[in-house]
């Protein structure tokens, strides 16, 4: 997947996490700050990671800042604020997600 | 040493009450209370009042490396702590510890005197804001103490803590010294924790914003112990002391929990006519009050009394009959300030009545049921109500561990996950009321009853109360949010927990900073 932009998704609500994504040059750089760090942090890292992976993308600046969000809430968000960064609005492959 | 709780307490931290052996371990030992310094007036006595703080401190001849001590019962709106603790600030006191029975959002600025390094000891019920983080992160010299209400009482009566001066910040006093917490422009309702502190100090300051004619009797604090008072513009924020009154929770999740808890009481035979009672002040745990009421004129029963903290729910139960006489030590709304200054079955008691298992019998050895909070709760029943997550302090063991010690049948009311939290767990962060005491949990997503009653499960076999065990709810958190890493702590411990008999039941370390890798 080709980054475009820079986007986000998700909010700052209690249980949700906000993905901030932008087109990077040197792999992933990834920034996390989360409430539940001290428990989750080596798992939201992965999280995002793999999610990043399946997308194909391998340069990128990600900031996630996140809010004691459930993985499958932090995957949703990851993925949404990619299409969103790449600019495809149609023709999503739910079925593979 | 690893004690009952399966805590590795160091060695170098262990007092003379030694590590947690289990509840009611000290039970009929025989102890001399510690003895008071007194002071004799026989001459004809005038006013006790002095112009100022400042002139209290000097007149009781604080030096550094005293204790002073105050009490909690102005909640969030305390005035009175942060303004003693400026003024000994400002007078070049040192090396002072902080003996309260509770420490909150309220003072901040204490946060700023540890970091100072003026404040050098604290021991308290409650740990939060600005003062949890500073001690959490390893700023105070020595370990906070932390204990519960009865605790605290048992640990000033056995001599663990002495107090050089008690500041009790009163809403009403006469300038002898007798003092009221109700009337005045801050009013607070009872001043159940301040009760031994002017039994044991040696040095006593009432600070108050309304004097009134002596005599002002009945009194919570009685002029016979007390020093000196001052009168200052005012001790708190009312809006702060006490809420209009305690929010009945409109959320669903927490009101299916309190009718859950209800059909648990419902269940036992404890449930009869007289039964006692005691709540917590929390969402789920107030509501209970609601489901109690129609369970109760079904059955045709009264409630003996209720004890402990009391909000609004309490006091309709009182007017309405259900409940012959409420036995208060803290006031949450303004509804019970009313009710403690008015009504005749509302009943003041000390922290020592209440909660302390080094007297004779405190009401919460009567105490049928008990219905309590937890942040976390952990597959042997222990609960933690003083760590967060992070490992930061962020809470109060309060009246916890000694009203589910005393309690027939104590009852843990939770949600089984907060965010990503899972309440039920492995093993809590911090143990601050032992497993053995913990009875029934009750969660939105299922009731586990600790195998050590099967007593109760039988009855809710009886009633049709679908129960599960404590694992299968832990295992049914992780499912959805993941198993959590365990903390990573530092050597250095930033506090110690004791149990209410004086032992040790747990530490607090300073936690590692994060890494991802």
């Amino acid at each position: 997947m080709q980054l475009i932009n820079r986007a986000m998704a998700g909010t700052l609500e209690s249980s949700d996490a906000q993905i901030s994504i932008a087109p990077g040059k040197d792999g992933i750089v990834l920034h996390i700050q989360s409430t539940v760090q001290n428990q989750y942090g080596r798992a939201i890292k992965q999280s995002v990671l793999d999610t990043l992976s399946k997308l194909g993308i391998e340069n990128a600046e990600v900031d996630v800042n996140d809010r004691g969000a459930l993985e499958c809430t932090l995957r949703a968000r990851v993925e949404c604020a990619a299409y969103r960064s790449a600019g495809i609005e149609a023709g999503i492959p739910w079925e593979e997600m | 040493m690893i004690n009952k709780v399966g805590r590795d307490i160091p060695d170098e931290l262990i007092g003379r009450h030694g590590v947690y052996m289990g509840a009611g371990y000290r039970d009929g030992e025989t102890y001399t209370k510690c003895g008071v310094r007194a002071r004799i007036c026989e001459k004809p006595q005038g006013s006790k009042l002095v112009g100022s703080i400042r002139e209290a401190i000097e007149k009781c001849g604080m030096k550094d490396g005293m204790t002073v001590s105050f009490h909690h019962h102005f909640r969030d709106g305390d005035y009175v702590a942060s303004m003693v603790m400026k003024e000994i600030k400002a007078m070049g006191i040192k090396d002072v510890t902080i003996a309260a029975s509770s420490l909150g959002t309220a003072h901040d600025a204490i946060a700023d005197m540890i970091e100072e390094g003026i404040v050098t000891g604290i021991q308290t019920s409650g740990i939060r804001g600005r003062l949890g983080e500073v001690v959490s992160a390893g700023k105070l010299k020595t370990p906070a103490v932390i204990r519960s209400h009865g605790g605290r009482v048992r640990a000033i009566e056995e001599g663990d803590v002495h107090i050089d001066v008690a500041f009790i910040g009163a809403p009403t006093a006469d300038e002898f010294g007798n003092a009221r917490a109700v009337g005045g422009k801050s009013d607070c309702g009872v001043l159940s924790y301040a009760m031994a502190d002017a039994k044991y100090a040696d040095h006593v300051v009432i600070i108050t914003d309304t004097l009134v004619p002596s005599p002002n009797l009945p009194a919570s604090i009685q002029g016979i112990d007390v020093d000196y008072v001052v009168c200052v513009d005012a001790i708190g924020d009312p809006a702060k002391i006490a809420a209009k009154a305690a929010r009945m929770t409109n959320d669903v999740r927490e009101l299916t929990m309190a009718a859950r808890c209800a059909d648990v009481m419902a269940a036992t035979p404890y449930f009869a006519d007289g039964f006692t009672f005691q709540t917590g002040a929390g969402g789920p745990s107030l509501a209970v009050n609601r489901y109690l009421e129609p369970k109760m004129k079904a059955k045709n029963i009264t409630m003996r009394w209720a004890l402990g903290g009391i909000s609004a729910p309490t006091v309709t139960l009182l007017e309405s009959g259900l409940v012959n006489a409420i036995i208060d030590t803290q006031d949450f709304d303004q509804v019970a300030v009313k009710s403690a200054g008015e009504n005749a079955r509302h009943f003041e008691i000390s922290a020592s009545q209440y909660a302390n298992p080094a007297n004779k019998g405190a009401f919460v050895n009567q105490l049928d049921f008990v219905i309590l909070a937890a942040l976390e709760v952990d597959t042997d029943f222990n609960v933690n109500v003083l760590t967060g997550s992070d490992g930061v302090l962020r809470g109060a063991p309060g009246g916890h561990p000694d009203a589910a010690a005393g309690a027939k049948c104590c009852i843990i009311v939770t949600p089984l996950m907060r965010g990503r939290m899972a309440t039920i767990c492995e093993h809590v962060v911090t143990v601050t009321t032992p497993g053995e005491c913990v009875d029934v949990v009750v969660t939105d997503h299922g009731i586990a009853v600790n195998p050590s009653r099967p007593d109760i499960a039988a009855w809710l076999d009886a009633a049709g109360i679908e129960h599960t065990t404590i694992e299968k709810l832990k295992e049914l958190a992780y499912s959805i949010v993941g198993t959590p890493e365990p903390l990573e702590w530092e050597d250095k411990v930033v506090a110690v927990l004791e149990a209410r008999d004086g032992s040790i039941l747990d530490v607090v370390r300073q936690i590692k900073p994060y890494r991802f890798e």
